[in-house]
């Protein structure tokens, strides 16, 4: 990429022109997409930016298009993006499917609106924090990540395509409509500041390759097509050879490396921010633009003296399980504000396994908490 | 009765061997398929093109005819049901240089798949498309979709199908297609001759081959092995290029018209790259 191609410097732009920028620094030549608020403006950008950096844009009939030939560029070679909302996000969960199942890097930004179905199309949600995990049918983990801020959002686009590179998957920049809608002050570091990641490739000849065989950290070399290797790749339950093979055996295998070539680097993929948490007594946990509402009820709440932490989730899935089983112990309770009705706030539960309080607070969407609300559970776990 | 086994090793390679996954066989194609056949034609079909084999991907949906690209030794994806030809538009425009083609069957490209079959169509994108119409869903058992004829049996219409299906030639050339043929899988010099043009073509090329399902289609409508429906395709074909295809729908019995219906020159993308991969 020519300097001119990248826009470093200092600029006032919004969560989703950050996202397309980010793509275009972290690389990313290919967009497929269809458009849907509030994601319209990622896909404009790219629209414009990716033909001035040799890339190529398409917008497709659907969102179950768009997302497969999202995998068919990144098999093409190319570091590839689409973006949507809540109604695309479902229809794409076929192919998100797909894509793991074929270890394709790829990434997936869903800037959520207010469900369930058409819901709030312009308004803020988070409702889709669930459907990240768990939406495509059969079992896999996955990679999310929820930012708080435009310039969060263009460092951590560049971070989701060094991980879909990495871990080989397609990786979800879970989004909302407030930041994606939020202009603020964007800083472009010069590019070579800028570390990118790019797939593995395999160093045995074409005659000795197989598409499946992992390396020791559970993670394939990945052939590029047109280069002779004349790899099959399948949806079905496959051999280390990309070989259809329907059997339990086979099935166990693939299934539990899917899964651990994730949770084995947890500590690798996770971020998280804290603020106050060594002798709190309360820890608020949030994340995307919740966790900038929660903050304002924080400070209000140490004002009043009471010694409250936050824990800010900027990695969403994996789940940071173990940073809150440690705190555990030492903390009474946590207050988890989410715009939904529970999800992240389940997985808190989960892990402090009964030995702190959870309490959720839940806002249903169309706009963000009132942080009044936050202090307000605060202060009822602390009476 | 004694049966000779056959146990000389021959030394003479089979013609395909190299295009083939020979460690995947036998293949899970019913005795009488016309899978087989048309597999064999499309890999004689792109030998003949002279295109780079290494620089070919084969791209199938889901079904008995999404199988192939599972048995064809190139860089071959065996995606979702009705993506294939989406996935495709993104392999192919992520690297011009490579030629795409899409190996699937009616079902997939006409139903589930059929928005992206007439917008990649409309678009012109630079793939071939292989449908193999069986006028069934043969993989799940032979119930009707979008090409059974009406009045046809299927095991979801066992006193007849009362819609009306899609002609695939018709909707391929409406949408947009540069290159239309259609053949049964009993006309298989004509059929691989259509290949290498499709595949020689620039833009979105189709190519439909009717072929015996005698499992379910077959045996509900009276022709109950594939030598029956080869047999019927042999008398009832006529060979008319050019036709307009929307005067070659198909029934339950009655004339099928085959030949290469639509070849005409348009704008098509990505339209960076040369596509043929220098052959
Ligand atoms: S079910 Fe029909 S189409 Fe499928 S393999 Fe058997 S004969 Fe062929």
């Amino acid at each position: 990429m020519s300097d001119r191609d990248h826009l470093e410097g200092e600029h006032f732009m919004s969560g989703d022109d950050a996202c397309a920028e980010g793509a275009i620094s972290a690389d990313c030549r290919f967009f497929a997409g269809y458009p849907i608020t509030p994601a319209t403006e990622i896909a404009e950008r790219m629209s414009d930016r990716l033909p001035e950096v040799g890339g190529t844009y398409i917008q497709m009939e659907d969102e179950l298009g768009s997302m497969a030939a999202v995998l068919g560029a990144s098999w093409g070679n190319a570091k590839a993006m689409t973006a949507t909302s809540g109604p695309g996000f479902s229809l794409m969960m076929e192919n998100i499917g797909l894509g793991v199942m074929l270890e394709t890097p790829c990434v997936v930004v869903n800037v959520q609106r207010a469900g369930p179905s058409t819901g709030l199309p312009t308004m803020v949600g988070q409702g889709d924090i669930m459907q990240a995990r768990w939406g495509s049918h059969g079992c896999y983990s996955i990679i999310a990540i929820s930012p708080s801020s435009a310039q969060e959002v263009f460092d951590m686009t560049i971070k989701a395509f060094n991980l879909a590179e990495r871990f080989r998957l397609p990786v979800l920049m879970m989004m909302d409509g407030a930041v994606g809608h939020m202009y603020e002050k964007v800083v472009i570091p010069p590019l070579s500041e800028i570390h990118l990641i790019t797939r593995r490739r395999p160093d045995v000849s074409p005659g000795e390759y197989w598409p499946y065989v992992p390396d020791d950290d559970l993670i394939p070399p990945m052939a590029d097509t047109g280069e002779g290797y004349r790899f099959h790749v399948t949806g079905l339950t496959h051999d280390e050879r990309g070989y259809p093979a329907m059997n339990p055996e086979a099935q166990d295998k693939l299934v539990r490396r899917l899964v651990e070539k994730v949770e084995r680097h947890r500590n690798e993929i996770i971020e998280l921010e804290e603020d106050g948490i060594d002798d709190a007594e309360v820890v608020v946990c949030a994340y995307g633009i919740t966790a900038r509402v929660a903050m304002i009820a924080v400070e209000r709440a140490r004002q009043a003296g009471i010694r409250v932490g936050m824990l800010r989730l900027i990695t969403i899935w994996p789940f940071p399980e173990d940073k809150i089983k440690r705190l555990a112990g030492q903390v009474k309770s946590f207050v988890v504000p989410e715009i939904n009705y529970g999800q992240i706030s389940l997985e808190v539960e989960r892990s402090v396994a009964g030995m702190s309080k959870v309490v959720l607070v839940p806002h249903m969407g169309g706009d963000v908490h009132d942080p009044e609300t936050i202090l307000e559970a605060i202060r009822q776990v602390v009476k | 009765m004694n049966v000779p086994v056959v146990t000389g090793e021959t030394t003479e390679k089979h013609p395909l061997e190299d295009y083939l996954r020979f460690d995947r066989l036998p293949h899970i194609w019913c005795p009488g398929c016309g899978l087989g056949t048309v597999l064999g034609a499309f890999l004689r079909g792109l030998l003949q093109s002279g295109l780079t084999p290494d620089k070919v991907a084969v791209v199938s949906g889901i079904g008995c005819t999404g199988r192939s690209a599972g048995y064809i030794k190139l860089d071959s994806f065996h995606t979702t049901h009705g993506r294939a030809i989406a996935f495709a538009t993104g392999l192919k425009l992520a690297k011009p240089e490579l030629k795409v083609v899409v190996f699937s069957g009616d079902g997939d490209l006409a139903a589930i798949g059929g928005n992206h079959l007439i917008h990649a169509g409309r678009r012109n994108i630079d793939l071939t498309v292989l449908c193999v119409n069986n006028f069934n869903y043969g993989m799940t058992g032979g119930q009707f979709g979008p090409t059974t004829p009406v009045a046809a049996r299927s095991t979801t219409s066992r006193t007849g199908n009362i819609e009306n299906p899609f002609n695939m030639s018709a909707l391929a050339a409406a949408s947009g297609a540069t290159y239309v043929a259609r053949w049964t899988a009993a006309q298989v010099h004509q059929m691989e001759r259509s290949i290498t043009e499709a595949l020689l073509k620039r833009g979105f090329s189709f190519v439909e081959v009717i072929s015996p399902c005698p499992t379910y289609y077959g045996r509900m409508n009276r022709l109950p092995t594939g030598l029956d429906q080869m047999r019927y395709y042999r008398s009832n074909s006529v060979v008319r290029h050019g036709t307009n295809p929307n005067e070659v729908g198909v029934g339950v019995d009655g004339q099928i018209v085959t030949g290469k219906f639509i070849d005409i020159e348009r704008p098509y993308l990505p339209s960076s790259g040369d596509g043929n991969n220098g052959g």
